[in-house]
Protein backbone atom coordinates (compact mmCIF):
# COMPACT_ATOMS: atom_id res chain seq x y z
CA UNK A 1 0.00 0.00 0.00
CA UNK A 2 1.26 3.69 -0.98
CA UNK A 3 2.48 6.35 2.43
CA UNK A 4 -0.81 8.06 0.71
CA UNK A 5 -3.40 5.06 1.13
CA UNK A 6 -2.20 4.14 4.07
CA UNK A 7 -2.59 7.62 5.55
CA UNK A 8 -6.28 8.01 3.65
CA UNK A 9 -7.17 4.58 5.84
CA UNK A 10 -5.73 5.87 9.27
CA UNK A 11 -7.43 8.90 9.24
CA UNK A 12 -10.96 7.03 8.35
CA UNK A 13 -10.26 4.73 10.86
CA UNK A 14 -9.56 7.50 13.59
CA UNK A 15 -12.62 9.18 12.10
CA UNK A 16 -14.90 6.18 12.88
CA UNK A 17 -13.10 5.87 16.41
CA UNK A 18 -13.74 9.18 17.37
CA UNK A 19 -17.72 9.33 15.63
CA UNK A 20 -18.35 6.08 18.14
CA UNK A 21 -16.72 7.58 21.18
CA UNK A 22 -19.21 10.80 20.74
CA UNK A 23 -22.52 8.81 19.95
CA UNK A 24 -20.88 6.58 23.40
CA UNK A 25 -20.68 10.18 24.90
CA UNK A 26 -24.02 11.42 24.29
CA UNK A 27 -26.03 8.06 25.46
CA UNK A 28 -24.07 8.29 28.47
CA UNK A 29 -25.28 11.91 28.79
CA UNK A 30 -28.58 11.95 27.46
CA UNK A 31 -29.58 8.33 27.58
CA UNK A 32 -32.17 6.68 30.11
CA UNK A 33 -30.84 4.24 32.86
CA UNK A 34 -28.70 7.02 34.56
CA UNK A 35 -29.17 10.46 35.80
CA UNK A 36 -30.24 12.22 39.04
CA UNK A 37 -31.75 8.49 40.27
CA UNK A 38 -28.11 6.72 39.58
CA UNK A 39 -26.88 10.19 41.57
CA UNK A 40 -28.85 9.43 44.33
CA UNK A 41 -28.15 5.68 44.82
CA UNK A 42 -24.79 6.69 44.62
CA UNK A 43 -24.92 8.39 48.11
CA UNK A 44 -25.53 12.15 46.89
CA UNK A 45 -28.14 14.60 47.39
CA UNK A 46 -28.26 15.68 43.36
CA UNK A 47 -30.24 19.07 42.77
CA UNK A 48 -33.35 18.25 40.59
CA UNK A 49 -33.39 18.83 36.52
CA UNK A 50 -35.05 21.36 35.81
CA UNK A 51 -37.90 20.52 32.79
CA UNK A 52 -40.31 23.36 31.67
CA UNK A 53 -43.58 21.31 30.72
CA UNK A 54 -47.30 22.45 29.50
CA UNK A 55 -49.74 21.39 32.17
CA UNK A 56 -52.66 19.27 31.59
CA UNK A 57 -54.62 19.65 35.14
CA UNK A 58 -55.70 23.42 33.91
CA UNK A 59 -56.49 24.91 30.31
CA UNK A 60 -53.11 25.86 28.90
CA UNK A 61 -49.73 26.99 30.61
CA UNK A 62 -46.68 25.91 30.82
CA UNK A 63 -45.00 24.78 34.66
CA UNK A 64 -41.41 25.18 35.47
CA UNK A 65 -40.25 23.18 37.86
CA UNK A 66 -37.49 25.41 39.75
CA UNK A 67 -40.17 27.52 40.15
CA UNK A 68 -41.69 25.37 43.08
CA UNK A 69 -38.29 26.59 45.24
CA UNK A 70 -38.96 26.81 48.63
CA UNK A 71 -41.80 23.89 48.33
CA UNK A 72 -41.46 19.95 49.19
CA UNK A 73 -42.14 18.79 46.53
CA UNK A 74 -43.20 14.61 45.74
CA UNK A 75 -42.65 14.23 41.57
CA UNK A 76 -44.49 11.28 40.72
CA UNK A 77 -44.07 10.01 37.12
CA UNK A 78 -47.18 8.38 35.71
CA UNK A 79 -48.81 6.90 32.70
CA UNK A 80 -52.97 6.29 32.11
CA UNK A 81 -52.16 2.97 30.55
CA UNK A 82 -50.33 2.02 33.35
CA UNK A 83 -51.90 0.01 36.47
CA UNK A 84 -49.98 0.18 39.21
CA UNK A 85 -50.08 4.06 38.76
CA UNK A 86 -54.15 3.90 39.05
CA UNK A 87 -54.09 2.01 42.26
CA UNK A 88 -51.61 5.10 43.43
CA UNK A 89 -53.17 7.72 42.70
CA UNK A 90 -55.91 8.32 45.23
CA UNK A 91 -53.23 7.64 47.68
CA UNK A 92 -51.06 10.71 46.00
CA UNK A 93 -54.04 13.13 46.76
CA UNK A 94 -54.15 12.30 50.12
CA UNK A 95 -50.75 13.37 50.25
CA UNK A 96 -50.94 16.28 48.84
CA UNK A 97 -54.66 17.40 50.48
CA UNK A 98 -52.38 16.07 54.11
CA UNK A 99 -49.34 18.43 53.67
CA UNK A 100 -50.17 21.30 51.16
CA UNK A 101 -50.74 24.03 54.27
CA UNK A 102 -46.90 22.45 54.76
CA UNK A 103 -45.51 23.70 52.03
CA UNK A 104 -45.61 20.70 49.71
CA UNK A 105 -46.69 20.25 46.13
CA UNK A 106 -47.29 16.72 44.60
CA UNK A 107 -46.39 17.38 40.74
CA UNK A 108 -47.56 14.44 38.45
CA UNK A 109 -45.76 14.05 35.30
CA UNK A 110 -47.40 12.16 32.90
CA UNK A 111 -45.11 10.71 30.49
CA UNK A 112 -44.85 8.49 27.19
CA UNK A 113 -48.70 9.26 27.19
CA UNK A 114 -51.58 10.71 25.38
CA UNK A 115 -51.93 14.12 26.61
CA UNK A 116 -55.73 13.56 26.43
CA UNK A 117 -55.74 10.22 27.87
CA UNK A 118 -53.76 12.12 31.02
CA UNK A 119 -56.55 14.84 31.36
CA UNK A 120 -59.27 11.66 31.64
CA UNK A 121 -57.16 10.14 34.68
CA UNK A 122 -57.00 13.09 36.36
CA UNK A 123 -60.62 14.25 35.97
CA UNK A 124 -61.27 10.10 37.05
CA UNK A 125 -59.34 10.09 40.03
CA UNK A 126 -60.26 13.65 40.68
CA UNK A 127 -56.57 14.90 41.15
CA UNK A 128 -56.51 18.40 42.17
CA UNK A 129 -52.30 18.59 42.62
CA UNK A 130 -50.16 19.80 39.08
CA UNK A 131 -49.87 17.88 36.88
CA UNK A 132 -47.45 17.92 33.26
CA UNK A 133 -47.76 16.33 29.98
CA UNK A 134 -44.56 15.15 28.82
CA UNK A 135 -45.47 12.26 25.88
CA UNK A 136 -41.85 12.68 24.32
CA UNK A 137 -40.37 11.38 27.67
CA UNK A 138 -37.67 14.43 27.44
CA UNK A 139 -37.27 14.20 31.42
CA UNK A 140 -36.85 10.48 31.92
CA UNK A 141 -33.19 10.62 31.06
CA UNK A 142 -32.04 13.47 33.19
CA UNK A 143 -34.29 12.51 36.20
CA UNK A 144 -33.06 8.67 35.53
CA UNK A 145 -36.58 7.23 35.27
CA UNK A 146 -36.56 3.58 34.57
CA UNK A 147 -40.15 2.79 34.68
CA UNK A 148 -43.75 3.45 35.68
CA UNK A 149 -44.91 4.62 38.13
CA UNK A 150 -41.66 6.11 39.74
CA UNK A 151 -41.20 8.55 42.86
CA UNK A 152 -38.89 11.04 44.11
CA UNK A 153 -38.66 13.87 46.95
CA UNK A 154 -37.37 17.00 46.97
CA UNK A 155 -36.26 19.13 49.44
CA UNK A 156 -36.59 23.26 49.89
CA UNK A 157 -33.78 23.62 48.37
CA UNK A 158 -34.76 21.86 45.29
CA UNK A 159 -31.94 18.66 45.79
CA UNK A 160 -33.81 15.19 45.47
CA UNK A 161 -33.74 13.30 49.14
CA UNK A 162 -34.43 9.94 50.50
CA UNK A 163 -34.93 6.48 47.87
CA UNK A 164 -37.08 6.82 44.65
CA UNK A 165 -39.82 4.76 44.51
CA UNK A 166 -40.41 2.36 41.87
CA UNK A 167 -44.41 0.98 41.92
CA UNK A 168 -47.10 2.26 43.76
CA UNK A 169 -46.36 4.24 46.92
CA UNK A 170 -49.77 2.65 48.10
CA UNK A 171 -47.21 -1.25 47.85
CA UNK A 172 -46.33 -2.18 51.31
CA UNK A 173 -42.75 -2.43 50.42
CA UNK A 174 -43.07 1.09 49.81
CA UNK A 175 -45.13 2.71 52.79
CA UNK A 176 -42.32 3.30 55.42
CA UNK A 177 -40.03 4.89 52.62
CA UNK A 178 -42.51 6.82 51.18
CA UNK A 179 -43.11 8.11 54.79
CA UNK A 180 -39.54 9.07 55.09
CA UNK A 181 -39.05 10.35 51.76
CA UNK A 182 -42.14 13.12 52.86
CA UNK A 183 -40.61 13.75 56.20
CA UNK A 184 -36.58 14.88 54.56
CA UNK A 185 -38.30 17.07 52.16
CA UNK A 186 -40.24 18.67 54.26
CA UNK A 187 -36.64 18.81 56.08
CA UNK A 188 -38.88 17.63 58.95
CA UNK A 189 -35.99 17.05 61.83
CA UNK A 190 -38.25 14.55 64.26
CA UNK B 1 -54.95 -1.83 -31.43
CA UNK B 2 -52.90 1.40 -30.89
CA UNK B 3 -56.35 2.50 -29.23
CA UNK B 4 -56.73 -0.03 -26.89
CA UNK B 5 -53.21 -0.12 -25.60
CA UNK B 6 -53.83 3.59 -24.98
CA UNK B 7 -57.24 2.49 -22.83
CA UNK B 8 -54.85 0.00 -20.79
CA UNK B 9 -52.32 2.10 -20.26
CA UNK B 10 -54.63 5.25 -18.85
CA UNK B 11 -56.63 2.64 -16.74
CA UNK B 12 -53.36 1.19 -15.01
CA UNK B 13 -52.37 4.82 -14.41
CA UNK B 14 -55.88 5.72 -12.58
CA UNK B 15 -55.95 2.38 -10.98
CA UNK B 16 -52.20 3.36 -9.34
CA UNK B 17 -53.36 7.10 -8.69
CA UNK B 18 -56.44 5.71 -6.80
CA UNK B 19 -54.51 3.10 -4.59
CA UNK B 20 -52.06 5.56 -3.63
CA UNK B 21 -54.65 8.38 -2.45
CA UNK B 22 -56.29 5.36 -1.14
CA UNK B 23 -57.30 5.22 3.20
CA UNK B 24 -54.25 4.87 4.91
CA UNK B 25 -54.02 0.63 5.43
CA UNK B 26 -53.60 -0.10 9.39
CA UNK B 27 -51.24 -2.69 9.41
CA UNK B 28 -48.74 -0.17 7.14
CA UNK B 29 -49.01 2.45 9.86
CA UNK B 30 -47.80 -0.59 12.58
CA UNK B 31 -44.80 -1.44 10.66
CA UNK B 32 -43.78 2.48 10.72
CA UNK B 33 -44.58 3.92 13.97
CA UNK B 34 -42.27 2.84 17.40
CA UNK B 35 -43.80 2.07 20.60
CA UNK B 36 -42.15 4.81 22.47
CA UNK B 37 -41.83 2.05 25.79
CA UNK B 38 -40.66 -0.90 24.14
CA UNK B 39 -38.90 0.43 20.62
CA UNK B 40 -40.11 -1.83 18.40
CA UNK B 41 -43.03 -1.20 15.57
CA UNK B 42 -46.08 -1.38 17.05
CA UNK B 43 -47.07 -4.35 15.36
CA UNK B 44 -44.39 -6.39 17.23
CA UNK B 45 -45.51 -5.10 20.15
CA UNK B 46 -48.40 -5.69 22.95
CA UNK B 47 -47.47 -3.29 25.49
CA UNK B 48 -49.88 -1.17 26.98
CA UNK B 49 -49.05 2.20 24.94
CA UNK B 50 -48.89 0.25 21.73
CA UNK B 51 -52.08 -1.60 22.23
CA UNK B 52 -53.51 2.00 22.76
CA UNK B 53 -51.26 4.21 19.62
CA UNK B 54 -53.04 0.53 17.47
CA UNK B 55 -56.89 2.03 18.65
CA UNK B 56 -55.83 5.74 18.10
CA UNK B 57 -54.83 4.98 14.82
CA UNK B 58 -57.41 2.55 13.77
CA UNK B 59 -59.75 5.76 14.82
CA UNK B 60 -58.33 8.48 13.21
CA UNK B 61 -58.54 6.27 10.03
CA UNK B 62 -62.14 6.01 10.51
CA UNK B 63 -62.59 9.78 10.86
CA UNK B 64 -60.63 10.16 7.23
CA UNK B 65 -57.23 11.09 8.52
CA UNK B 66 -54.68 10.20 5.94
CA UNK B 67 -51.41 8.42 6.82
CA UNK B 68 -49.20 11.54 7.02
CA UNK B 69 -51.64 13.13 9.36
CA UNK B 70 -51.90 10.17 11.77
CA UNK B 71 -47.79 10.21 11.98
CA UNK B 72 -47.94 14.08 12.19
CA UNK B 73 -50.11 13.76 15.34
CA UNK B 74 -48.25 10.83 17.07
CA UNK B 75 -45.17 13.12 16.72
CA UNK B 76 -46.40 15.80 17.62
CA UNK B 77 -47.03 13.70 20.68
CA UNK B 78 -44.70 11.22 21.55
CA UNK B 79 -41.72 13.22 19.23
CA UNK B 80 -40.06 12.42 15.92
CA UNK B 81 -38.66 9.22 18.02
CA UNK B 82 -42.30 6.86 16.87
CA UNK B 83 -41.31 7.38 13.43
CA UNK B 84 -39.40 3.86 12.63
CA UNK B 85 -38.06 5.69 9.35
CA UNK B 86 -36.47 9.13 10.37
CA UNK B 87 -37.82 12.15 8.00
CA UNK B 88 -35.90 13.14 5.19
CA UNK B 89 -34.79 16.63 6.51
CA UNK B 90 -32.76 18.50 9.02
CA UNK B 91 -30.23 16.17 11.30
CA UNK B 92 -32.54 13.68 10.42
CA UNK B 93 -31.34 13.61 6.72
CA UNK B 94 -27.96 12.03 7.81
CA UNK B 95 -29.33 8.93 8.63
CA UNK B 96 -30.23 8.19 5.01
CA UNK B 97 -27.10 10.08 3.97
CA UNK B 98 -24.85 8.31 6.75
CA UNK B 99 -24.75 5.16 5.00
CA UNK B 100 -24.97 6.37 1.38
CA UNK B 101 -21.87 8.17 2.02
CA UNK B 102 -20.17 4.90 3.95
CA UNK B 103 -20.79 2.91 0.81
CA UNK B 104 -18.85 5.96 -1.71
CA UNK B 105 -16.32 5.58 0.97
CA UNK B 106 -16.08 1.81 0.89
CA UNK B 107 -16.02 1.76 -3.06
CA UNK B 108 -13.36 4.68 -3.26
CA UNK B 109 -11.03 2.80 -0.68
CA UNK B 110 -11.58 -0.62 -2.20
CA UNK B 111 -10.71 0.90 -5.69
CA UNK B 112 -7.65 2.56 -4.41
CA UNK B 113 -6.43 -0.53 -2.97
CA UNK B 114 -7.15 -2.75 -5.89
CA UNK B 115 -4.82 -0.54 -7.79
CA UNK B 116 -2.07 -0.24 -5.68
CA UNK B 117 -2.06 -4.10 -5.48
CA UNK B 118 -2.30 -4.99 -9.17
CA UNK B 119 0.57 -2.13 -9.51
CA UNK B 120 2.87 -3.95 -6.75
CA UNK B 121 2.07 -7.12 -8.74
CA UNK B 122 3.33 -5.99 -12.05
CA UNK B 123 6.57 -5.14 -10.65
CA UNK B 124 7.30 -7.67 -7.86
CA UNK B 125 6.81 -10.27 -10.70
CA UNK B 126 9.64 -9.17 -13.23
CA UNK B 127 9.54 -9.43 -16.80
CA UNK B 128 8.70 -12.81 -18.55
CA UNK B 129 11.73 -12.54 -21.12
CA UNK B 130 14.33 -12.94 -18.92
CA UNK B 131 16.40 -15.74 -19.70
CA UNK B 132 18.19 -18.71 -17.59
CA UNK B 133 22.19 -18.45 -17.17
CA UNK B 134 23.57 -20.54 -20.35
CA UNK B 135 24.92 -23.15 -18.08
CA UNK B 136 21.77 -23.46 -16.24
CA UNK B 137 20.08 -23.85 -19.43
CA UNK B 138 22.24 -26.42 -20.57
CA UNK B 139 21.83 -28.55 -17.34
CA UNK B 140 18.36 -28.07 -18.19
CA UNK B 141 18.37 -29.59 -21.76
CA UNK B 142 20.45 -32.39 -20.45
CA UNK B 143 18.28 -33.32 -17.58
CA UNK B 144 15.03 -33.49 -19.73
CA UNK B 145 17.12 -35.24 -22.67
CA UNK B 146 17.91 -37.72 -20.04
CA UNK B 147 14.06 -38.12 -18.80
CA UNK B 148 12.71 -38.82 -22.51
CA UNK B 149 14.77 -41.12 -22.50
Amino acid sequence: MTGRAKAVGQVIAVTAVVGLLVLLGWKLAFGNGGGASAELAGGGTPVAPDFTLPRIDTEGGDLTFSSLKGKAVVVNFWASWCVPCKDEAPELQKTYEKYRDQGLVVLGVDAKDFREDGKRFIKRFGLTYPNVDDGRGSTLGKWGVTGFPETFFVDREGRIVGEVIQGGIDLERNRERYAEGIRLALGDSK
Amino acid sequence: MSRLVIVVVAALVLATAAVAAGPPVQADLEAEIVCPTCKTTLDQSNAPIAVRMKGYIRERIAAGDSAAEIKAQLVDQFGPGVLAEPPKRGFDLLAWLLPLGAVAVGVVVVGALAVTWSKRRSTDGEPSDARLDPELERRLDEELDRFEG
